[in-house]
């Protein structure tokens, strides 16, 4: 087990080396025409302390653009293992700063969209694999298939065109409202979870069908499986072999289903976010991004690479604390 | 599985037995062989969601391939047509910049202008520019008399000098000096006025001819050809004289004129009563030179202008009487008038000719979904080409050859794998936006972009398959047989991945539609003039368009539903078909 830990440890961290450096590469191969146009875009701004020239410098100097994409590389990464990720170019704040700023609001929205997608996503879930075939089924998996397929866009836009205009029960736009910076600290916080409420709807609507069909998948395997058969032909109630025996035994590869919360919960919903413009951390990224913000994009683009690999191998012991089969192995 | 057989398989069952009845045994026509691919047809065929998916996805590919050919629009036809349009047809202002009339055979120029403003200014009645010493009188308000002093003499210390040399004529200075006790600033002498002013410690004596009026009020003549004489100092001098006394009659010349006052603005008369010409303060100018206004209409303007009045209603020469709209804007007022104009039929709603309506570029809505549709269509469809063969040949030698090479094929695969899609696509977006790069080879750049970023999960799941089939009895043969090992890869291994391989490509292509339309509509896609699906949608992200047009993007929001959907029904159709035993 310790073993495999370390292994499973060091393939990430290679993983992440190699995946920074190829996002590195990328930002590299940019035109330099492009980094020079941005350098002399950020210094034509009034508010900009720093000249062309000084901003050109600062890129060199943080990203080492005067050298090879390879000891370019590794003077970033010595900044960067030391938490030094540069200065944001649109925000104007150190990165890390920014990043902090902003990503709590994107946890809460993950978290608060991952629970009641679970509560809503596994129960029909399972009442799809036991009814397969039946009416339900159908119903639970064209309902699904539905929510895997509607792009993110076209659902915010609808549920905006219903909820916000038509209906007026949500705002448009945003995380607070008008008479905000008025209110008590209670009705701040009343406030915003009102104004989080369609980001949560398209978020659970969109990932709601994917954990259902999972859910039903692992159902019917475990359904079909000898021990099910076993519990029932001890004579168990219903109710025992599937809250018991079955439902348990479901959750095994849930948790690798789950290793996808922590880069979403972190990363932000990049789309939604953007749509409701939420200040969470997708909506700044793809800011940054869309800008040539190139320390925030390389920071974020890293960020989301180790995340995934963190989540990964957590996935993997979670697997292996939750199925003693794999252990032995 | 045997409690949830599938229903439809019963009359098939009975259908049997009733042939059993009628035939032999060893009846060849008893024994029914299906081909591999039929027994895959026909388990497809029989799944509901599988067939209407197909339906859907047919539908679509004979809407955006066939529709083009048979809509009778092009892709970038912009519809115009006439509409009217409110157009700034005149100006008025409140005249607050003195306007000079000069003399005959003098003249007044910026420099004297700027003196002469100068001693406005200071109160002062005489200023000098050069030699030349000019002096003013007010003749009413905002009306100044502007004369040149002609210096005649000069009282120095109680001498009195003539200028010119020659002498003075006899009374001259008695006269003089009969002013100068009682302070007067002139005197006549001999039908003839003089004017005292200072110049340092002497006083000259001059003489007076008229130079310029400076006045506020504007002359309009009624016949065009009266304008000259209009503008002409004298009239303009005996008029404004008139109109400060409020005199109802003056005389220019030989000629007599009447002067009619209305609030604001007075008419002056002519000897034969006709209206002659129009003093005012408010200047009525035309935007477009090359327009004349007529003194009614300026009058129009005029006398809505000072009451405050937001409409004119006026009849032109020709009988046709046109609404005029006044705005003001600070100190000016702008009269609108509708005029035909050829407009872009914008945000057109739906009608017979345009059954989805027109967008915002004035451009058929439904020809441009179908264009979009091919484009959409053709990107998944390339996409998922270079996914598979990416996947297939890594994926392929992964699986194949195993060990040392699966296992850095493996990394190189996790490697990819971990690469943030959105932030990647979205900086490259970026990076073409900047470049402006050609709205072409922009689909090809993205096509490249989403397929190079893809392809992990079809190499991870050739690799799996070969894995598993490299063990099997067929491949120990096939290598018994000595033939090549890429022959042995790709005629043997790969085709018993194609089950798979399908099902994968169907399944994705509605995820990369779904990618290539979302970049749409955040603009770092597909850019105008061409369309894509997700193009279109994105104009909604204008608040505006999204609450008043809902033509213009939820149809193309439900033809990306649909169309993924289909793809996702027929993917989950086809795997079950193909693997019975794999649940959906």
């Amino acid at each position: 087990m310790k073993n495999f830990i370390i292994r499973r440890v060091l393939l990430g961290i290679f993983i992440a080396f190699f995946g920074a450096l190829v996002v590195y590469s990328v930002i590299r191969s940019l035109p330099s025409s492009y980094v020079e146009t941005i350098a002399r875009q950020r210094a034509a701004n009034p508010l900009s302390t720093k000249t062309y020239q000084e901003w050109l410098a600062q890129l060199n100097s943080v990203y080492h653009l005067d050298v090879g994409i390879i000891p370019g590389y590794f003077g970033w990464l010595g900044n960067a293992v030391r938490g030094d990720f540069g200065e944001s170019w649109h925000y104007g704040i150190p990165v890390t700063e920014r990043f902090n700023q902003v990503v709590w609001y994107s946890v809460i929205i993950n978290i608060i969209t991952f629970v009641v997608q679970m509560v809503i996503a596994i129960p029909l879930g399972i009442l799809a694999a036991r009814k397969q075939y039946s009416r339900t089924d159908y119903a639970i998996t064209v309902f699904a298939l539905m929510g895997i397929s509607l792009p993110t866009f076209f659902l915010a836009t609808i549920l905006k065109y219903v909820f916000s205009i038509n209906l007026g029960w949500f705002p448009l736009y945003g995380l607070t409202g008008r008479f905000h910076t008025s209110m008590t600290p209670f009705q701040q916080m009343a406030d915003m979870a009102y104004h989080m409420v369609l980001p949560i709807i398209t978020l659970m609507m969109l990932s709601i069908g994917g954990l259902m069909r999972y859910t039903r998948t692992n159902m019917l395997e475990v359904l079909n499986s000898d021990y099910i058969r076993t519990a029932r032909a001890k004579g168990l109630s219903e109710e025992v072999v599937i809250n018991k025996h079955a439902f348990r035994n479901t959750m095994i590869p849930l948790v690798s289903y789950l290793s996808y919360l922590l880069p979403a919960m972190f990363g932000g919903a990049l789309i939604t976010e953007t749509l409701y413009q939420i200040p969470g951390i997708g909506f700044v990224a793809y800011e940054a991004m869309t800008r040539g913000d190139i320390p925030f994009a390389m920071f974020y683009t890293t960020f989301l690479i180790i995340l995934t690999q963190v989540s990964l191998i957590v996935a993997d012991i979670m697997y292996a604390v939750v199925d003693p089969r794999v252990r032995v192995n | 599985m045997s409690e949830h057989q599938d229903p439809n398989l019963e009359p098939e069952v009975e259908l049997i037995d009733k042939i059993e009845e009628e035939m032999r045994l060893d009846d060849a026509r008893r024994v029914k062989v299906l081909s591999p691919g039929m027994l895959v047809f026909k388990r497809f065929i029989r799944n509901k969601l599988a067939v209407v998916g197909l339906g859907i996805l047919f539908f679509m590919f004979t809407f955006s391939f066939l529709g083009p050919i048979f809509s009778p629009y092009e892709q970038t036809q912009v519809f115009t047509g006439l509409g009217s349009m409110s157009k700034d047809y005149a100006g008025a202002i409140f005249n607050e910049e003195l306007r000079y009339t000069v003399a005959e055979e003098e003249s007044f120029s910026n420099a004297e202008r700027a003196q002469f403003l100068l001693a406005l200014g200071k109160g002062e009645e005489t200023f000098s520019v050069g030699d030349d010493v000019y002096y003013f009188t007010t003749e009413s308000e905002d009306t100044y008399r502007i004369m040149q002093l002609d210096p005649v003499a000069e009282e120095l210390l109680g001498r009195i000098n003539p200028i010119n040399g020659g002498s003075l004529p006899d009374g001259f200075v008695e006269a003089y000096e009969t002013a100068s006790d009682n302070d007067q600033a002139s005197f006549e002498f001999d039908g003839t006025m003089y004017r005292i002013t200072q110049n340092r410690k002497a006083f000259q004596i001059s003489t007076e001819h008229d130079v310029a009026l400076a006045s506020l009020t504007i002359y309009d003549a009624y016949n065009q050809e009266d304008t000259e004489e209009v503008n002409a100092y004298p009239f303009m001098l005996a008029s404004e004289r008139a109109i400060a006394e409020q005199d109802t009659e003056f005389t220019v010349g030989d000629k007599e004129y009447a002067v009619d006052y209305q609030e604001g603005r007075a008419t002056i008369l002519s000897g034969d009563d006709q209206p002659y010409a129009e003093v005012s303060n408010i200047i009525v100018n035309p935007l477009d030179q090359n327009e004349f206004l007529t003194v009614e209409y300026k009058n129009a303007i005029r006398d809505a202008v000072i009451d405050r009045e937001d409409e004119v209603d006026f009849t032109h020469e020709n009988g046709e009487t046109i609404t005029y709209t006044i705005s003001r804007i600070n100190q000016n007022y702008y009269i609108k008038r509708e005029t035909p104009t050829t407009l872009i039929r914008q945000y057109e709603a739906p009608s017979a000719d345009h059954p989805l309506g027109l967008d915002n570029n004035g451009m058929d809505v439904m020809t441009r979904l179908m264009y979009g549709g091919r484009v959409s269509l053709l990107v998944g469809f390339v996409v998922v080409i270079i996914e598979v063969v990416l996947g297939v040949i890594i994926g392929g030698i992964a699986g194949y050859f195993g060990g040392a090479v699966d296992t850095a094929l493996m990394r190189f695969v996790d490697l990819f794998n971990s690469i943030p899609f959105y932030p990647i696509v979205i900086i490259f977006g970026s990076v073409m936006d900047t470049l402006e790069v050609e709205p072409m080879t922009r689909i090809f750049l993205l096509m490249a972009i989403l397929g190079i970023l893809g392809w992990t999960g079809v190499a991870r799941v050739v690799r799996g398959q070969i894995l598993s089939l490299r063990e099997q009895d067929f491949m120990v043969a096939a290598e018994a047989t000595g033939i090549r090992t890429s022959r042995r890869i790709f005629r043997h291994l790969v085709p018993n991945v194609m089950p798979l391989l399908i099902v994968q490509a169907t399944a994705g292509l509605g995820g990369i539609i779904i990618s290539e339309a979302t970049l749409g509509f955040l603009g770092l896609g597909v850019k105008y003039p061409l369309a894509s699906w997700g193009s279109i949608i994105n104009v909604s992200s204008d608040a505006y368009v999204m609450t008043n047009f809902w033509f213009m993007w939820i149809p193309a929001g439900l033809l990306i539903l649909l169309t993924v959907l289909g793809f996702n029904f027929v993917g989950d159709g086809l795997r079950d078909a193909f693997d019975p035993k794999m649940k959906r």
